[in-house]
């Protein structure tokens, strides 16, 4: 026991004496964090849109001071020609422009149908469908406001509700999504290089030639690792409570757990980088590349796995992060318990006793 | 009863492309330091790694301690100490931090066997709170020793102790070493320093995965068949080229200042072509040949041996 505790006294004085090491440690969910949540939003705010006022009436100039109202709109009120309109868009000055006919009110009063045109800046196709959906929005909202002066004959109004996240707010997609990566790639890189770096300064060659067991040398790798990222996980948490304004609906005890399961899946397979790697720059590449992409691209937070062709479907499967992904929602977000996410759960610890048994076995107790 | 025993051992690497160790046998008696001599590439550190039970031999059987190198590999890593050829301690611990940790590595405390680092601790103490990598080289060299040192191993494998170490540090190793022989520790150290040989009960000179011969110092350097002479003139280059002309010569050599030469015939025709050819001042004593001799007859032997069966 004692060589146990003296051998993780050792790995914590690696970490905290290796500053780059710390400063990733923490730095990078901070970062992650802070970034996802306060600069790379896909929330819009303040979209410079250009009106082109060709009626000045009194029903244009009702929507238009619906549009200036609304905090998603930056109104430029300019006449504009069409081909001024496109020369704007050409130099990124507007994302949409929106023109009114002449004779609007007219035509909306006498002929009861009135065009506008909406032209959007479809380089970016999801921020051209959110503002037009805006735009249609404020347009329908005047139009139930006008409309007991005005003759519709069938109506169907569908009231939309947005569950868990009713303000569609970016952060309670991410947050899972960071936790995952984060304790992943952490666990993943810092045990696999800490491992691969005994052996690459030798000191690997001492501790096979004493009385060590194997296996107490990796749980002893193990543990400062799973605390640091227990750690982490509890600064990510505090940050997105009370920066990010997104409350944990359902039990912390439960999260934490699951978020230990996923630990130490990722703690094996660190073991397991670190067991085919001889040089800690491989064991890094390894890491990343092994763990970021699929992580990024196949858990289900970037791109959902419903829309992704049936071979990629298969191989999301076994990336660990999916399962902790729809885990973290359901409790996070949701509020649900343990019945509810039993399934991923025991998924999870599959993989976590698959890795753990084929690093231990693939752990080699020679130089060869 | 032998504290270490090598039968016919061999060992390839690249899948049998690369032979490191050729057919080696040998063994080292009970409280004996024993000396592996030979350049890099000799395949010194692979008999190290083959003892210590890190890497497994391809051909032949040995025993540690009276234990089989393969079978009993567990309790063998318990009985050795090994210090690796490359510094391998932690180098972002400190001096202290380093023997705290490998003394409860293998189950002691720096306490229990503190007589036993005692004479190379107190030297390193002064910087015991500083981190192993800034150490000098020779300090952590000690400090490597007092690691191994630590659990009072019966057999001790030190692989190239004393390279990038300078001459005084390499001095006080070897009385440290002969110290803990007097404590009835078997050790077995390789060095490329051939100067350092005659400090060994026994060495085995070795080149090529091979071994050449083993015998004390002494015994090895009677075993020289012919008379040796340290030859010197005006210009040494050319008395080196002269002298290998000479048919008399088996072989002469630069060795530091002087050529050493060995001969046929008798000194006397030697001077006397000599002066044919020119050389003044020459120089030219017999001397008592030191390990280097023997190993570089060794390999010229060998070298004349492979010409030979080349053609």
């Amino acid at each position: 026991m004692k060589q146990f505790f003296s051998f993780i006294k050792k790995e914590f004085a690696h970490v905290f004496r290796d500053r780059k090491t710390l400063v990733m440690l923490f730095g990078f969910p901070i970062v992650q964090i802070v970034l996802f949540g306060f600069a790379l939003t896909n929330e819009l705010k303040n979209a410079n849109i250009a009106v082109v006022d060709n009626a000045r009436d009194v029903a244009s100039q009702q929507i238009i001071d619906k549009m200036e109202g609304s905090k998603f709109f930056n109104v430029q009120k300019s006449l504009m020609t069409p081909s001024q309109i496109d020369a704007a868009f050409k130099e990124g000055k507007i994302k949409l422009a929106v023109v009114f006919p002449p004779n609007f009110n007219q035509d909306l009063l006498h002929l009861n149908k009135a065009s506008i045109q909406v032209i959007a800046d479809a380089s970016d196709p999801n921020t051209a469908a959110q503002l037009s959906n805006y735009i249609s929005t404020i347009v329908a909202d005047y139009q139930a406001q006008i409309a007991p002066t005005m003759k519709v004959p069938y109506t169907i109004i569908p009231e939309v509700r947005m569950l868990y996240n009713p303000d569609l707010k970016g952060a309670p997609n991410f947050v899972p999504g960071v936790m995952a990566m984060v304790l992943l790639l952490v666990c993943v890189m810092m045990t696999s290089v800490s491992i691969v770096r005994e052996k690459e300064m030798g000191t690997m060659e001492i501790l096979l030639v004493s009385p060590v067991k194997p296996l107490m040398v990796i749980i002893a790798k193990a543990i400062p690792y799973l605390v640091l990222s227990l750690v982490n996980l509890c600064v990510i948490l505090l940050l997105s409570v009370y920066a990010l304004d997104l409350p944990i609906k359902g039990s912390v005890v439960l999260l934490f757990a699951e978020s230990t399961l996923l630990i130490i899946t990722a703690l094996a397979l660190g073991l397991l980088i670190s067991t085919i790697t001889s040089s800690q720059q491989s064991a890094m590449f390894a890491s990343m590349l092994g763990m970021m992409l699929p992580t990024m691209l196949l858990s289900g937070y970037m791109f959902p796995i419903e829309n992704m062709p049936v071979v990629l479907q298969v191989i999301s499967n076994i990336v660990p992060a999916r399962w902790y992904y729809v885990i973290v929602k359901a409790v996070m977000l949701k509020g649900l318990g343990f019945a509810s996410v039993w399934k991923e759960t025991v998924i999870l610890a599959g993989m976590a006793v698959f890795f753990t048994a084929l690093s231990l076995r693939n752990f080699k107790i020679r130089l060869e | 009863m032998n504290a270490i025993t090598l039968n016919s051992i061999t060992k390839t690497y690249s899948k049998g492309t690369i032979l490191a160790v050729d057919d080696v046998s040998f063994s080292v008696e009970k409280g004996e330091i024993f000396g592996l001599i030979g350049p890099d590439g000799a395949g010194k550190s692979t008999i190290f790694r083959l003892l210590t039970t890190l890497l497994l031999p391809d051909k032949g059987t040995g025993t540690v301690g009276g234990l089989d190198m393969v079978k009993d590999f567990k309790a063998i890593r318990g009985i050795v100490g090994y210090m690796p050829g490359r510094f391998s301690l932690y180098q972002d611990l400190t001096v202290e931090e380093n023997l705290n940790f490998f003394a409860t590595v293998f189950n002691t405390t720096i306490e229990e066997n503190y007589n036993l680092i005692k004479d190379i601790y107190v030297q390193i103490e002064p910087f015991k709170d500083r981190r192993a990598g800034k150490l000098s080289g020779g300090m952590k060299q000690k400090l490597a020793l007092c690691c191994a040192l630590i659990h009072k191993p019966e057999v001790l494998f030190l692989d190239e102790p004393t390279t990038g170490v300078d001459v005084v540090s390499r001095r006080e190793f070897w009385e440290m070493l002969k110290r803990l022989k007097a404590q009835g520790i078997t050790i077995l150290v390789s060095t490329s320093y051939m100067d350092e040989a005659t400090m060994c009960d026994r060495i085995a000179l070795m080149l090529g995965g091979k071994i050449l011969s083993v015998a004390s110092p002494e015994d090895t350097i009677k075993a020289y068949p012919e008379q040796l002479y340290a030859v010197k003139s005006n210009s040494i280059y050319h008395l080196l080229l002269d002298l290998r002309k000479y048919e008399g010569t088996i072989n002469c050599y630069t060795f530091g200042e002087y050529l050493h030469l060995s001969i046929t015939n008798n000194e006397q025709e030697v001077r006397k072509y000599l002066q044919e050819k020119g050389h003044t001042d020459v120089e030219f004593k017999a001397i008592v040949p030191t390990v280097e001799d023997c190993f570089i007859r060794l390999l010229k032997h060998r070298d004349d041996e492979r010409n030979s069966n080349k053609n």
